[in-house]
């Protein structure tokens, strides 16, 4: 889901840096001023998990491969806006570090990955959780499904952002400038794939790894009004 | 900043030793193709992706490798292990910064 440099026209890419700046900029003030000192620890855990388990490479049939994120953990821990930050930050030294990912397509990457993903992972799991524990039966059911919801969602705008590049850029004989397939087979040949394989394997990491950090650290993913919740305004409980 | 949740960072690092697992998935992700892929899977190679494609040539440790660790499954693995270290510690840095922003 790391768009490389090249497949997006500087007429996609350079917009989505600056719609993600101003977004950065709300969700580091919003991390500034919404966490505590000492939930920071736990932020830098949560970007680092995200930074590795996009390590994590799954085997797709057919010659692709395609991998989980972990934003929607960090989004159930510490709210959307700190997700975003710190999958951002992950991305961000992916691309320039390690090379996976384009540098011109960082704003894209970090608003389908970071932005996109968190958001819309955390309110599906908080749709489906309601009232109940996060270590409930319907908790867990609730974080699997929030991240193979934001997964995918995050999946589906990737795929339309190639997708439109196709319909939108074309050289004079006909030829595609940048990403070469149509929408429709940007959205087949993604969709596929992570509604099948990363989608599930998504689901099954947030909720071991909300699992795990429920039996070490249960004040985290405690509901009722411990050190976090009361301090959750606006980043975890609602917005 | 490692010292109130230890276990999270021990589970961290567990997940960095069994990080080479990753490699197993040989396959290039849908659109992520390499210009010396390019060819192979699509056909062609887009005028206006040839352009960008290599907008950024300083990663210095590209794909998860370390320049000199390869030719073998361990080297590899050695290699995306290195990788991974270096980019939790990256991240640990950047992110430490609004430790000291926070408030108490």
């Amino acid at each position: 889901m790391h768009i490389p440099d090249g497949y997006l026209s500087p007429q996609t890419a350079i917009p989505m840096i600056a719609v993600m700046v101003p977004v950065l900029g709300v969700a580091a003030n919003k991390v500034k001023n919404d966490l505590k000192k000492k939930q920071i620890p736990i932020l830098a855990a949560g970007a680092a998990f995200s930074f590795v388990i996009m390590m994590f490479n799954l085997p797709v049939p057919g010659g692709s491969s395609a991998h989980a994120v972990g934003a929607v953990l960090l989004a159930i821990l510490l709210g959307p806006w700190a997700a975003c930050l710190g999958v951002s930050v992950a991305l961000i030294i992916q691309a320039l570090v390690f090379g996976d990912g384009g540098i011109l397509a960082l704003g894209a990457n970090c608003f389908n990955i970071a932005f996109v993903m968190s958001f819309v992972g955390y309110y599906a799991y908080k749709l489906i959780k309601g009232a109940a524990d996060k270590l409930s039966g319907r908790g867990m059911a609730a974080a699997f499904i929030g991240g193979y919801v934001g997964l995918n969602i995050a999946a589906l705008t990737t795929a339309l952002m190639f997708g439109a590049q196709y319909h939108l850029f074309q050289a004079a004989d006909g030829t595609p400038l940048y990403f070469m397939y149509s929408i429709k087979v940007a959205v087949t040949a993604m969709m596929t794939e992570h509604l099948i394989l990363a989608g599930p394997v998504e689901g099954l990491v947030t909720v071991i790894a909300l699992w795990f950090v429920g039996q070490n650290y249960p004040a985290l993913l405690s509901n009722g009004p411990k050190w976090i919740a009361s301090n959750d305004k606006g980043v975890g409980s609602h917005v | 900043m490692f010292k109130t949740y230890k276990n999270l960072w021990w589970g961290l690092l567990a997940l960095i030793i069994i990080s080479p697992l990753g490699l197993l998935a040989t396959g290039t992700a849908f659109g992520e193709w390499g210009l010396d892929e390019l060819v192979d899977e699509v056909g062609f190679i887009p005028a206006g992706l040839a352009k960008f494609a290599d907008f950024w040539p300083h990663s210095l440790m590209p794909d998860y490798s370390v320049p000199g660790m390869e030719g073998s499954f361990g080297l590899e693995a050695a290699g995306y292990i290195i990788s991974a270290v270096v980019g939790i510690l990256l991240v640990v840095l950047v992110i430490s910064i609004f430790y000291r922003m926070a408030r108490d």
